[in-house]
């Protein structure tokens, strides 16, 4: 019995031990956001080039750029991507690890939807109406300097303009990038038109954040999983829900959902690429320059992913629900990829 | 006094018989709502997974010339590779209807075939390089909207549920263009559709392209993965069981032993996971993603159940098995294995598959080591990269196109399917082993 159990192990130490010599495919890490994007691109250059498709793990950006942090070799990846830039914290254990060379790529933007069912009417909202829907504490709304737990229940309530239906939001737990995103930008955007928060940046920084970023408990505020088809599926089925998702889903799901009108503008494609849409974040990839040479294929690869009829305004990227920078920032972005510049500090 | 007794007896005889028929009743209901959820589920999954086992195919003429495909009659296969194959497709396609000029609607008609088209052209000229120079007659796998409404016999001259007709409850959801479904309507009218069963699902890797989806990757991946898990848990789990039953004494160092495995069963996957990032991956440097990674740890994860469950099947051997045999002589060892191991077998071999089957459905120790992953290359070996079956549902059950919804549907009836094969296996083990006495 003891024989037969060795024979397995031993030879299994001895292929592990000959493949962490050498691998022949690209190891990437990182954000789910980024993740659908960078797989069709992936998938693309394995088919169209002699080398391996790369491997895309989906890790979340914090845990990609961990990895990716984690030092030089053949074990480590080589690619993260990340819906955030690297923070100087990020930045500094890369370089104490030894990732010395760094490429930055931004690829394009991802746009957050705020939207409910074709059945029902689009909201027109300002960030400020996001705001008051979905904090924790918002301003006394009879008057006064200080901060209350939220009152409201229906949407006229916080705009005579909008329609008398309870406020339900679906939107993804705390655990998500989405999330981080939404509370940052349409949150943090719309909690700063309040002049007595506004002051709070100044006095006290932690309590600014807390009262931008904190969503409400009571109910009007539903964690609805990290599935963002969940959350479609759950709009169609109650017209007088609102959702909070990706880009992408809206646009596969346009005979389902609309977006409301944010500042004006709906989530669309041109108003997100003209930055009129004021919810959407950066994508980014950042990769070892270490590793080039070592690990077949980097340099073709950021070759694909810079091309036109990958990142371009018609390319297939756009098509799966990117936002592609414009023009002359491709060039440019471009350009430096193709000299393989690296990334000497952040500024 | 006899007459008294009876008496009592039958007063409450109809209370009693009543009692065992409620109770008789519950076991029924208990038994019909468990079934009824069960027929829901495969019935929802059955409904919703089976269209993933096809796929829609449009019949098109393709001239594969030297000056579409930008290459010459006698170019190397690299070459082959690299030629115009979307450039021929379209060519293919604007011959098919060249009322098309505009430069957003030949985007959405070249939209009516699958990305993955191209590749397939490809290794079709690879295969059949005298076709170089000729027309030829294919059936190019459609795109996955096309397919949604292909395959459900959908009226395509409908309206479409978008802007004025949003609430027409009979208008097509889809995504299409009116002037797509114009063309598509055409095509179906020529006959040049034709929805058939796809190896695709089968054959292919992961895809970001529905139509172009397959199992096999994860397959693959799920077996390798099983198979390191057997291979490692199985002899260890039933020397252990054996040791324990059998040799060990009964003392305090035993029983800690014993406490141990029982609660190692019961400890959540996700530390095994984090156990296998920090000894074999973090120290032993070994590969990311792959199934021998995922093996050892989910072989960790199943080696308490099959401890457990194999010192069952052992402590259920009559002793007089044991008495019997050393009674004529035989060893200890002789003992366990010519007579104790044979009739424990079907119990172990039990606890096993229910171990494995356990291991087949794990996703979250397996995020650790970084097998929730994009793979679309087929594993060769055991340290290629891979993901599992469950990875590949949660995957694709994220993924933003509707289409993914059969997909994920399709990718569990193959989880059940492999499920189902194992415990069939097991059953037919069984009955070869078991003996009764």
């Amino acid at each position: 019995m003891f024989k037969r159990a060795l024979l397995p192990v031993s030879l299994l130490i001895f292929s592990m031990s000959q493949s962490a010599q050498a691998r022949d495919y690209i190891s990437v890490v990182g954000s789910s956001t980024v993740f659908p994007f960078a797989t069709v691109v992936a998938e693309r250059f394995g088919k169209s080039t002699s080398f391996n498709t790369p491997k895309i793990e989906s890790t979340g950006s914090g845990g990609g750029l961990k990895l990716f942090c984690s030092g030089i070799g053949v074990d480590t990846p080589d690619i993260t991507n990340s819906s955030r830039r690297i923070k100087a914290s990020e930045f500094e254990q890369c370089q104490e690890n030894g990732v010395t060379e760094i490429i930055e790529v931004l690829i394009g933007f991802d746009g957050i939807a705020f939207a409910n069912s074709l059945d029902a009417e689009p909201l027109e909202l300002e960030l400020s109406d996001i705001f008051l829907a979905l904090a924790a504490q918002v301003p006394n709304p009879n008057g006064g300097d200080d901060l209350v737990e939220n009152p409201y229940t229906q949407w006229s309530e916080i705009n005579p303009d909008l329609p008398d239906i309870d406020i339900e939001v679906l939107g993804p737990p705390p655990t998500s990038g989405t999330r981080d995103a939404f509370a940052e930008l349409a949150m943090e955007g719309g909690c700063e038109t309040f002049d007595i928060i506004a002051a709070l940046e100044e006095t006290d920084k932690e309590l600014y954040k807390a009262v931008c970023h904190t969503m409400r408990e009571d109910g009007a505020y539903v964690e609805a999983g990290e599935n963002d088809n969940l959350i479609v599926q759950k709009l169609q089925a109650n017209p007088d829900a609102m959702g909070i998702f990706g880009f992408s889903f809206l646009e596969q799901n346009d005979d389902i959902v609309q977006s409301s009108l944010i500042g004006g503008f709906e989530a669309d494609f041109d108003a997100i690429a003209d930055g009129d849409y004021p919810i959407s974040r950066p994508l980014y990839f950042y990769a070892k320059k270490q590793h080039i040479g070592t690990v077949p294929g980097i340099e073709e690869y950021l070759t694909e992913f810079t091309k036109e009829r990958t990142w371009g305004e018609e390319g297939y990227l756009a098509d799966k629900g990117m936002i592609p920078l414009d023009e002359d920032l491709r060039d440019e972005t471009g350009e430096s990829i193709r000299a393989l510049e690296t990334l000497d500090s952040l500024d | 006094m006899n007459n008294a007794t009876t008496e009592r007896v039958r007063a409450t005889l109809k209370k009693r018989y009543l009692k065992e028929k409620i109770f008789r009743g519950f076991g029924i209901t208990a038994i019909a709502a468990s079934l009824g959820f069960l027929v829901l589920l495969l019935g929802s999954i059955l409904i919703k997974g089976l269209p993933a086992f096809q796929a829609t195919y449009l019949n098109v003429d393709i001239e594969l010339t030297e000056d579409v495909l930008d290459i010459s009659a006698d170019a190397s296969t690299e070459e082959l590779r690299g030629a115009n194959f979307s450039g021929a497709i379209n060519q293919a396609l604007r011959d098919r209807f060249p009322e098309v000029t505009k430069r957003k609607q030949r985007r959405q008609l070249s939209g009516l075939v699958s990305s993955g088209a191209e590749y397939a052209l490809a290794d079709y000229l690879a295969e059949n390089r005298d076709q170089f120079g000729n027309t030829v007659n294919l059936w190019l796998l459609a795109d996955d909207e096309v397919d949604a409404l292909i395959k459900r016999n959908k009226d395509l001259t409908q309206p479409i549920k978008r802007g004025k007709n949003k609430n027409n409850e009979s208008a097509l959801i889809t995504r299409l263009s009116e002037d797509q479904l114009g063309w598509l309507q055409s095509f179906k009218d020529a006959g040049d559709t034709n929805v058939r069963f796809s190896s695709t699902f089968f054959t292919n890797g992961d895809s970001r392209e529905p139509e172009q989806a397959g199992i096999r990757a994860a397959l693959i991946g799920s077996a390798y993965t099983l198979l390191i898990t057997f291979v490692l848990s199985f002899p260890i789990a039933v020397a252990a069981a054996i040791y324990l039953e059998e040799f060990a004494p009964q003392n305090r160092w035993t029983d800690l032993v014993e406490v141990n495995i029982n609660n190692l069963a019961a400890v959540p996957s996700i530390v095994f996971g984090l156990l296998g990032l920090a000894i074999f991956i973090n120290y032993l440097a070994m590969p990311r993603s792959a199934p021998v990674v995922g093996g050892i740890v989910l072989s960790l994860m199943t080696l308490p159940t099959i401890i457990i469950s194999s010192r069952a099947a052992l402590k259920a051997v009559p002793p007089s098995i044991r008495e019997a045999a050393r009674g004529l002589g035989a060893s200890p060892v002789q003992v366990v294995t010519h007579h104790v191991l044979p009739l424990a077998m079907p119990g172990i071999l039990t606890g096993t598959i229910i171990g494995l089957a356990q291991a087949l459905g794990e996703t979250a120790p397996l995020l650790m080591i970084g097998m929730v992953a994009f793979i679309v290359d087929i594993p060769q070996s055991v340290t290629d990269p891979s993901t599992v079956l469950p990875v590949q549902v949660f995957l694709w059950a994220d993924a933003p196109e509707r289409a993914f919804t059969e997909r994920t549907s399709g990718a569990i009836l193959v989880l059940l399917a492999f499920l189902v094969v194992m415990n069939l296996t097991a059953v037919l083990l069984r009955k070869k082993f078991e003996r009764r006495w």
